[in-house]
């Protein structure tokens, strides 16, 4: 199976080298091909891992393949670790990355930059197994920045935009205060626990609950929460949870299948899978579990509202996918890891559904993504409408598609916590419900009903999206609508992840929910009797009045709740915050630094001041070769003086 | 008095060497001017076959002959063959740039042998005698070769300076050398070491005599502030007998500082030890600072020698064999550092023409980028960066100095080393940066394109595998 396990890491891999090296001799279509070949193998090798796992039932592959170095007892290794969350993890990955790899050929025909997007998509693909299937924290921190990487380069792939190239910068930037975070918190594992593996970590981890730390002097912490926050907070900014969301939304500038596979189904999700990879540590910081699920709730909810009144098509599913997030953040904060990645799971299938459902709207739009142009494409464009309604059906959680699965779990879950922050974030998350509902259905509405917006020249040329976009778009509904009811049973109650999920009996809140499962079907009856299918219902009720019926009601509604609407408007400030303070001062401190630490210590005082006295005194030094022998002479006898009155003196 | 005769088979390469020397002469007075090639390789012949037959008489042990006049040892076996590569080097160097200056001459290659005879009875030597003749030998045929452009002023300016101060120097050396007969009443080398040992009670004499012999060892290294010569004479002599100073020499003086240190005064060594401290710092802030100031790349060359000769000391004086093969390995790494740059010199002159000055290098990079890369491996080299031959010589120095305890000398010599960095770099910043100030193509003759290229090379080999010629340096030693 090693050698499975390699290919499947390899396949992108190799498609990425060859097609970003050698792309001038092979091509366009070479490119796309030997990526996708890549990706394909990877896919149908991760189909092969997962039957060897759950049919067959293998135990669980935990072993390094090259030891990079020895230092000081510690081993950075490459290895995998692999059962049955990363076989899943990398299912998902490499399904949702040939699916996106396939839509490219369509959406990229015209780019100038068509090869070198197909290796980036496929190194993408490489760095993010490496890091979901890494047995030890260097792997899953070299796939970490490998995914990060990539993600800025994709965000200014067309770096001749401004704003695209300031969105991979700001993206950059907001991962790194994530990454420093991150990093420390891979530093405190080893300094504790010796090892990067996490095999020995999870072990010792109960061991270690009690153990404090002073970073401040005089303050007690707690190692592992100390250890799980900055971990967590390296999850903030890859998962975009407030405050650390702020790039993503900007991150639309890029095209938008990596929007799709990077910035919706994949890579976002990496922060969400490290806490469910590390739940054997996480369970033991209480404390840390009730931030995450505070913040993952206050996400869910606040980041929701921000959905509703953007206009860039892919903003709003942009805000979407940050609060669908937040829902994963609060599962995992409840310890109910299970139904984060279940939640991942189908929010992956969904979520591209939608991304490259508005894709191909935007190519029949001329690249134009702002809603106020569109409405009415219905007509014009059949199978992207199929699809985008199995999606946000999907997305709003109506049984029984399967976000209605994974997201009710969630709700059920964070209502069993006993966490303190536990009440809080169940109506974040039940009040997401509705938001969902809302900015889902605006965004239904006023692109594929009502009046047609657009220009006459654009609205002649509108048809469907040829085969390579629309055939992924069936490719992902399809799970989009069924993955929830055939896989709910197992993953969430049937005990489909064993051991590679650690929960305390303390905190088991999915056993809890698990007793009132009596199957998908009755699941789906059942939600008639709770608040969160008739907030999802009511919210697309009114969309469909305000946004249908009687379009002047939009502006009515904005007018009444104005306060609001400008808070949402502003996006609570938090760009602000980031330009006029942080940045801001970043620059100012920069300059100060630069102007008196660097020029004037360090370089005035310090490089050209010692500069100059050597300088001097080199100037002083050669007067003294004056040419004249008899000075010549002198200085020898005086040197000879120097040593005969050395031992005189002694 | 009867007289043993002598073993002379163990002299086998001296006498070589003189009887070729010799024959070299005679013959070319009767050699027209067209002709004189054979000179050349008459002279190269003579190297080759002082190599061969060194390595063919070399005893497996210490083995000493002429009435424990001279000794064969392993030391002196390997130093006289690194004494001859660097020769060789030197001749085939040079031999473009004699002939393009109406210098090429078979007395070049007759004082070139008598020099190199000197230095080998300088390695040689077991008595205080022996090496006094040796170094006569030595410092007269360079006096000659400095002065060997006649016409030049600066030339002969530079060979009356370096004889007077050379004869005070030798003057100091000799009486220090009597000072010691007159205590022990012998000039065997041993037999002074012996007494040396045994005789701690009469301390201050031998330091009195101590104290003039290390002014002659002093001046032959050109440490500071015996150095005055040195900047003068690398400047005023034409750049072939620069490039014959600038190498084997440094060797010799290596062997002279064996010889009388630690084979003759080796008992004294807490005595010398301080005073080569003081040699070796001064030398290293000399040689590095005022280098700096210099605008001939000629005179920048000699600092440059001045600082690496404190460098070598501070291996002398650790007083350990592993300080003592530093020092050998640097005296070996530094004279091949300095045949390739002033090889490049000579590279880049021509008939009427010195690249002396800095200026001369700017954009050598465009006109040849393969010399370039080779100057800038010298200068690398000299500057200590690895992955040089430079670099490890400095290491195992400065390895060794810290093993006695010496840590404060390490870091003087590394900061002063930082400071000396500049002037280095600033060739090479030169050569690459900036634009070419001649045009003219490079013209030098292939065998010596071939040979600055393999000495190139070989600063980065010995940079990458220094064990090779390390081992040859311990086992020297032992």
């Amino acid at each position: 199976m090693e050698n499975i396990y390699l290919a499947i890491v390899l396949g992108p891999l190799a498609g990425a080298v060859v097609a970003g090296l050698l792309g001038r001799w092979i091509g366009r279509g070479g490119a796309h091909w030997v990526t996708i070949l890549g990706v394909a193998t990877s896919f149908a090798l991760s189909l092969v891992v997962l039957w060897h796992l759950v049919v067959e039932g293998a135990p669980a592959f935990d072993g390094s393949v090259y030891t990079w170095m020895t230092a000081g007892g510690i081993h950075f290794e490459i290895g995998f670790l692999i059962d049955r969350l990363s076989a899943l993890m990398i299912a998902v990955v490499t399904f949702v990355s040939l699916a996106v790899h396939i839509y490219t050929i369509g959406y990229m025909r015209e780019d100038p930059g068509y090869i070198r997007f197909f290796s980036y998509i496929a190194l993408f693909t490489f760095a993010m197994l490496m890091l979901v299937m890494s047995n030890n924290f260097l792997q899953l921190f070299f796939g970490w920045e490998g995914v990060g990487l990539v993600s800025y380069l994709l965000i200014g792939f067309w770096y001749e935009r401004e704003s695209a190239t300031f969105a991979a910068l700001k993206a950059f930037l907001v991962n790194r205060v994530g990454d420093f975070a991150f990093v420390l918190g891979i530093a405190l594992v080893v300094m504790y626990f010796n090892t990067l593996n996490y095999e020995p970590v999870f072990r010792v981890a109960p061991l270690m609950a009690e153990l404090s730390i002073q970073v401040v002097p005089g303050m007690d912490w707690s190692v592992v929460t100390l250890i799980c926050l900055l971990l967590f907070v390296g999850a903030m900014a890859k998962s975009a949870q407030i405050p650390l969301h702020v790039w993503l939304p900007d991150s639309m500038e890029g095209p938008t299948p990596i929007s799709a596979l990077i910035h919706a189904a994949t890579m976002v999700t990496a922060g969400i899978f490290m806490v469910a990879r590390l739940s054997p540590l996480f369970e033991y910081s209480p404390t840390a579990l009730n931030v995450i699920l505070v913040l993952g709730g206050a996400t869910a909810f606040f980041m929701g509202l921000v959905g509703i009144v953007q206009h860039d098509i892919k903003r709003v599913i942009a805000y979407s996918t940050i609060s669908q997030l937040g829902y994963m953040a609060a599962a995992l904060g409840a310890s109910a890891y299970a139904a984060a990645i279940f939640h991942l799971m189908t929010h992956a299938f969904f979520k591209a559904l939608l991304f490259l459902g508005a894709g191909s709207v935007i190519i029949a739009m001329h690249h134009d993504q702002d809603m106020r142009h569109m409405g009415g494409l219905r007509k014009y464009m059949p199978i992207t409408y199929i699809t985008f309604l199995v999606g946000s059906l999907a997305l709003c959680g109506i049984p029984p598609f399967a976000g209605f699965f994974s997201k009710d779990s969630i709700i059920e879950a964070v209502h069993a916590s006993q966490l303190p922050g536990a009440q809080f974030a169940y109506y974040c998350v039940l009040g997401g419900v509705l938001v969902t509902a809302l900015y889902t259905f605006r965004m239904f509405f006023l692109v594929f009903h009502g009046k047609e917006r657009m220009d006459e020249h654009t609205r002649s040329h509108l048809r469907e999206s040829p085969a390579v976009v629309t055939v992924p778009l069936v490719m992902l509904a399809i799970p989009s609508a069924l993955v929830g009811w055939y896989t709910i049973r197992p993953i969430l109650f049937g005990g489909y992840f064993g051991n590679s999920i650690a929960v305390l009996p303390a905190h088991n809140v999915l056993a809890e929910v698990g007793r009132d499962f009596h199957g998908p079907a009755v699941m789906a009856e059942h939600s008639v009797h709770t608040p969160a299918l008739w907030l999802a219902l009511g919210g697309i009720f009114l969309m469909w009045v305000v946004y249908w019926l009687r379009p002047a009601l939009a502006g009515i509604l904005r007018r009444t709740f104005l306060p609001i609407y400008y808070i949402l408007e502003h996006k609570y400030w938090f760009d602000d915050l980031n330009e006029k303070v942080i940045a801001a001062g970043g620059r100012l401190m920069g300059r100060l630094l630069w102007r008196i630490g660097d020029v004037r210590l360090i370089d005035g005082l310090m490089v050209n001041g010692s500069a100059w006295l050597v300088g001097r005194w080199a100037a002083i030094s050669r007067r003294m070769q004056t040419g004249y022998l008899y000075h010549y002479a002198f200085t020898m006898l005086i040197g000879l003086l120097l040593f005969l009155s050395w031992f005189v003196v002694r | 008095m009867t007289f043993e005769m002598p073993d002379f088979w163990l002299a086998l390469p001296e006498m070589f060497v003189l009887g070729m020397a010799c024959f070299i002469l005679v013959l070319d007075l009767f050699l027209p001017e067209e002709r004189r090639g054979i000179s050349y390789f008459l002279a190269q012949i003579t190297v080759i076959g002082a190599f061969v037959s060194s390595l063919w008489v070399a005893p497996a042990g210490v083995q000493t002959t002429f009435d424990g006049m001279f000794v064969s040892d392993p030391l002196g076996t390997f130093l006289k063959l690194a004494i001859y590569v660097l020769t060789a080097g030197v001749f085939l160097y040079s031999r473009g740039y004699l002939r393009d200056r109406a210098l090429y001459k078979g007395e070049y290659y007759v004082l070139g042998l008598f020099g190199m005879l000197g230095m080998m009875v300088i390695v040689s030597a077991s008595s205080l005698l022996t090496i006094y003749l040796g170094l006569e030998l030595f410092s007269l045929s360079l006096y000659a070769m400095v002065a060997f452009d006649r016409d030049s002023l600066r030339a002969s300016e530079a060979a009356m300076k370096y004889f007077v101060l050379s004869a005070l120097a030798s003057g100091t050396l000799l009486y220090g050398l009597s000072l010691l007969y007159g205590l022990t009443g012998s000039l065997e080398m041993s037999q002074v070491a012996q007494f040396a040992g045994g005789h701690a009670g009469e301390h201050y004499a031998f330091v009195f005599a101590l104290a003039f012999v290390l002014v002659g060892v002093a001046f032959k290294f050109g440490a500071s502030p015996f150095h005055m010569w040195i900047p003068d004479v690398y400047h005023g002599a034409p750049t072939s007998v620069t490039l014959y100073l600038g190498a084997a020499p440094k060797v010799a003086a290596f062997a002279m500082a064996m010889r009388l240190l630690v084979d003759t005064l080796g008992p004294l060594q807490a005595s010398w030890g301080p005073m080569l401290v003081v040699l070796a710092v001064l030398s290293l802030a000399v040689g590095n600072v005022v280098a700096i100031a210099q605008t001939n790349i000629k005179r920048m060359l000699a600092y440059s020698t001045i600082s690496h000769m404190g460098f070598l000391l501070l291996g002398l004086l650790a007083g350990t064999r592993t300080g003592y093969s530093a020092a050998l390995f640097y005296a070996v790494v530094y004279a091949l550092m300095s045949l390739a740059a002033f090889g490049v010199v000579i590279l880049l002159s021509r008939a009427g023409f010195e690249a002396e000055r800095l200026g001369d290098f700017k954009g050598l990079n465009e006109r040849s980028p393969w010399f370039a890369f080779m100057m800038l491996v010298a200068m690398f080299s000299m500057a200590g960066v690895p992955p040089t031959a430079g670099f490890y010589a400095k290491l195992a120095v400065l390895a060794a100095v810290i093993d006695v305890h010496q840590t404060w000398l390490a870091v003087v010599a590394v900061f002063f080393s930082l400071i000396g960095a500049f002037y280095y770099l600033r060739v090479v910043k030169l050569m690459y940066f900036d634009a070419p100030a001649d045009p003219e193509p490079l013209t030098a003759r292939l065998d010596l394109r071939v040979a600055l290229s393999a000495n190139g090379l070989l600063l980065l080999g010995l940079g990458i595998y220094p064990g090779l010629l390390m081992g040859w340096c311990l086992a020297a030693l032992h």
